[in-house]
Formats: C-alpha cells, sequence, structure tokens
C-alpha cells in the first residue's frame, strides 16, 4: 500500500514522514510511505495525508501553485474515495472558508468555517499549545486502543467550526469546544499534530493507516 | 483541559550537551542524541535543543547533530541557535524541528520575527529572551548572554509578541544553573503582559520550583536542565510534584 504524505512547501513534513515510517512498521513491512511532490505520483496512492504548518492562506496558496494538484487530490479523495487523513491546518482547508488574515475560500469537501479561538479570558493564551485531552462520544476503528480524554499535542490559533455536528468525531476543550477529529466518509482531519504526540499519536496514526473507510 | 508542559532542555556546545552556571563554567552532561531519547522515553512534553554558541561563534547550528536528536524524538522539537534567516529556519525544520527559537538575530534583525511567522505560522517562531537584572530593570543579552542589549526585557517581550512571536522562552541568567528557583518577578511581569504561553527557564534545582513557575509566575510550560541530565529527577517525577499541587500534567 503507498501511503503519501503531500509537500507544498508547508512545515514540518520530516517530522510527519518518520512518524509514519514508524507506526508503519508496527502495522505492515507492505506499506510504503513517500513524501510526494507531484502529480504523477499522487495518482498512485492508496492513502493521502495533507500535513499543514502555517497560515491558511499560504497553505492554500502552496496547494494551489502546483497545477493541477488541487484537481487531483479531489479526484482522489471525492471521486475515488480514497483515505485522506489533513493535520492542523491540513485539516482546516477541508472547510468552506477561513477568516484568518481576512477572506480564504478552503477546498469545501467539509461544510463549515475556519474562526480564530480568541476569547476574552486573558488566562486562554493563544496560541492554544500543548497537550491537551480529546473526548468522544462513539467508538470507532480509528479510535481504537485510544483512551478518553487522551492527550494530544495541540499548536493553533484557529479553528474549524463544523456545520454538521454528525462529522464532528471528537472535540477538546479550551475557552470553548474545538473540533479536534472531523470525519465524513473517507475523508478524516485532525486539529492536534498525531506526528508529535507520542504514543497516542501512533496509535492513531496506525488506526489510520489499517483504516478502510 | 491544556496540560502544564515539562521541557528538558539541551544546551549544545561542539556537539555535546554542557550545563553552566549563570551561562559559563559549562559542565559536559553527554550526547545529545542519547539524551534526547531518554527524555522521549521517559514522556517528556516537548524537547528544546539550544546551540549555546553558534551566535557568538557566528557560525550556522550543527544540522547534522539536530537531524539526529530529531530522529529520537515523537514529540514537539524546539531548536535555536544561529538562526538568522527564514532560509535558516526552513532547514531546520527539514531537519525535523517543529519549532524553531529565535534569539539574537531577532535583536538585530526584528523583521525576522515578522517574515518568520508569515511563512511558517507565528506557532513556529519561539522568540528566546536572556534576562538579566541590571538596578531595578532586567535587560536583555544576545550572543548567548554575551553581550548587553540595552533593552528593557519586559518592552521586548511586548515588542516581539507584536511581531509574530508565538511563544516566549525566558530566561533569568542571573538564576541559571544556580538552582535557586526561577526569577518570579520577572516571569510575572512579562507572562501577565503578553498574550502568548511563556516557558520559564533558569534556576530549577527542585521540583517545588517548577509549580511555583507555573503557580505564582504564570509560565504555560517551565524548562530545566541539569535536574533531569543528571538524574537528580526523572520526568515523572516532576509530573507528580505538579499533580500533587493541583496542577494539570499529562498522563
Amino acid at each position: 500500500m503507498r501511503v503519501g504524505i503531500i509537500d507544498y512547501g508547508s512545515g514540518n513534513i520530516r517530522s510527519v514522514f518518520k512518524s509514519f515510517e514508524k507506526a508503519a512498521s508496527l502495522v505492515s513491512p507492505k506499506i510504503h510511505i513517500k513524501v510526494i511532490d507531484n502529480i504523477k505520483e499522487l495518482n498512485e496512492l492508496e492513502k493521502i495525508v495533507l500535513p499543514g504548518v502555517g497560515a491558511f492562506a499560504d497553505c492554500m496558496k502552496g496547494l494551489e501553485k502546483q497545477p493541477g494538484l488541487i484537481e487531483m487530490l479531489t479526484k482522489k479523495v471525492l471521486e475515488e474515495n480514497k483515505a485522506f487523513l489533513g493535520i492542523c491546518v491540513g485539516m482546516q482547508l477541508l472547510a468552506n472558508y477561513s477568516k484568518e488574515y481576512g477572506h480564504t475560500e478552503g477546498l469545501a469537501w467539509i461544510d463549515g468555517e475556519v474562526t480564530s479561538i480568541k476569547t476574552t479570558d486573558s488566562s486562554i493564551k493563544i496560541p492554544h499549545m500543548g497537550w491537551n485531552s480529546i473526548s468522544f462520544g462513539c467508538s470507532h476503528s480509528l479510535l481504537k486502543e485510544i483512551k478518553k480524554n487522551e492527550d494530544f499535542y495541540f499548536v493553533h490559533s484557529y479553528q474549524f467550526n463544523v456545520k454538521d455536528n454528525d462529522f464532528v468525531l471528537a472535540k477538546t476543550h479550551y475557552g470553548r469546544d474545538i473540533t479536534s477529529i472531523v470525519l465524513k466518509n473517507n475523508i478524516l482531519g485532525t486539529q492536534f499534530h498525531p506526528e508529535k504526540s507520542q504514543i497516542a499519536g501512533i496509535q492513531f496514526i496506525k488506526n489510520f493507516l489499517e483504516w478502510t473507510p | 483541559m491544556l496540560k502544564t508542559r515539562i521541557i528538558p532542555c539541551l544546551d549544545v556546545k561542539d556537539g555535546r550537551v554542557v550545563k553552566g552556571i549563570n551561562f559559563v563554567d559549562l559542565v559536559d552532561a553527554g550526547d545529545p542524541v542519547e539524551q534526547a531519547k531518554v527524555y522521549d522515553v521517559q514522556g517528556a512534553d516537548e524537547l528544546c535543543f539550544l546551540d549555546i554558541t553558534a551566535s557568538s561563534d557566528n557560525r550556522n547550528i550543527i544540522l547534522d547533530v539536530v537531524k539526529k536528536t530529531a530522529n529520537q524524538c515523537f514529540m514537539p522539537l524546539t531548536v535555536g541557535g544561529g538562526v538568522r534567516s527564514l532560509a535558516d529556519i526552513r532547514s531546520l525544520l527539514l531537519a525535523g524541528a517543529d519549532k524553531v527559537g529565535i534569539n539574537t538575530s531577532a535583536i538585530s534583525s526584528p523583521e525576522l520575527i515578522k517574515e518568520g511567522a508569515n511563512k511558517f505560522g507565528s506557532q513556529c517562531i519561539v522568540v528566546a529572551i536572556d534576562a538579566k537584572k541590571v538596578k531595578d530593570k532586567w535587560m536583555v543579552y544576545s550572543h548567548g548572554g554575551r553581550k548587553e542589549t540595552g533593552l528593557d526585557a519586559v518592552e521586548w517581550a511586548k515588542f516581539v509578541v507584536e511581531k509574530g512571536a508565538g511563544e516566549l522562552l525566558l530566561t533569568s541568567m542571573d538564576r541559571d544553573g544556580t538552582g535557586n528557583g526561577f526569577d518570579l518577578d520577572l516571569l510575572k511581569e512579562i507572562t501577565s503582559k503578553v498574550t502568548v504561553p511563556v516557558i520559564a527557564s533558569g534556576g530549577v534545582g527542585t521540583l517545588d520550583h517548577l509549580v511555583e513557575g507555573v503557580e505564582k509566575g504564570g509560565a504555560s510550560a517551565v524548562l530545566a536542565a541539569s535536574i533531569f541530565h543528571f538524574g537528580k529527577f526523572k520526568i515523572k517525577d516532576a509530573r507528580k510534584a505538579m499533580t500533587d499541587a493541583g496542577l494539570n500534567t499529562r498522563l
């Protein structure tokens, strides 16, 4: 199985690659993790990972800069139903638009908007940075061996407000409720960074690699 | 609930972890790669890697050591030392860093903070401030504590946050390596005036000091080196002391 991490000039690709390799080694020697920066290779993937560190508009620009990339991603995910994981801004890009630095259109694969997590409470420091627990109501193979209230590593200043609550798999509290895992059919997104979340993070990635949407 | 982070710090010189007192009299504390492995197993919340002589030696950071260290971490890694340009930040991220600490260059060219935040996001830009009390004020020092800058630490902290720093790593030079505890007045002064998380650094000698940094100093994270490197305490001891004091920690 080929799993590709899309490199579009954003952030900590090496961290993501390393943790996926580690998780893959625990699942099967037949899983090949690759960093992808061209459309041809993207076409050959079974599972797609879109990491994201940085500003929403900057990440969107990075995707748009490579001709045909968004079209190919859309085809793989929406038509061929390949398993997709967006991490942090990579998840936020699934929304209709973001209000970070003005108004930027997203991929619009899951209805909702991205807004600031700022509150009037000055004890709530921004960015939301560090380990915070996720809460979830239902069981799902993606949450296998993950404890209720397990801590994951977050670092963000904006949040994805998903329109249809049915697509919110887990939430996290930081001054307010924040979507921490979103899931719509084969499209998965995490606000936290599984690649930085040690044992629980590797377990989550392992679950993603074993997942059949 | 967000947890208070416990961050061991590797001060690296010539590829070895060292620890000094008030930034001098350095003692060898081991191999960074081995230390990183130990802290990953212990479940540290983050790791900090500082190449402490990169600026004063006027050279770039030792990328290969950063890379080898990063390979041992599945936790967030902040790397600092000799970062002068956007290209430097990018190469550290490619080497496996998640956040980049800027100190000397933030002082000589504050625009780097803004450009870095725009390009890689605020969360990626940690401004490290080395402060020392001079009369009734705290002043900022650069080049690994070797040069006085004439900047007031509190004003400087507010300024770098406006420029786009996502986090501050605040070290008291007066307390560093003494084991006498954080400079709580300095810490409180800055945490109450900025909106971003502040990592308290410099002076931890006991586990109670870690608690004080959060309870009295208002820190979002506590950083320590010697108490962990020389095996005096493990991460889980720190966690227990903090939990017993009513703070939220992980695990």
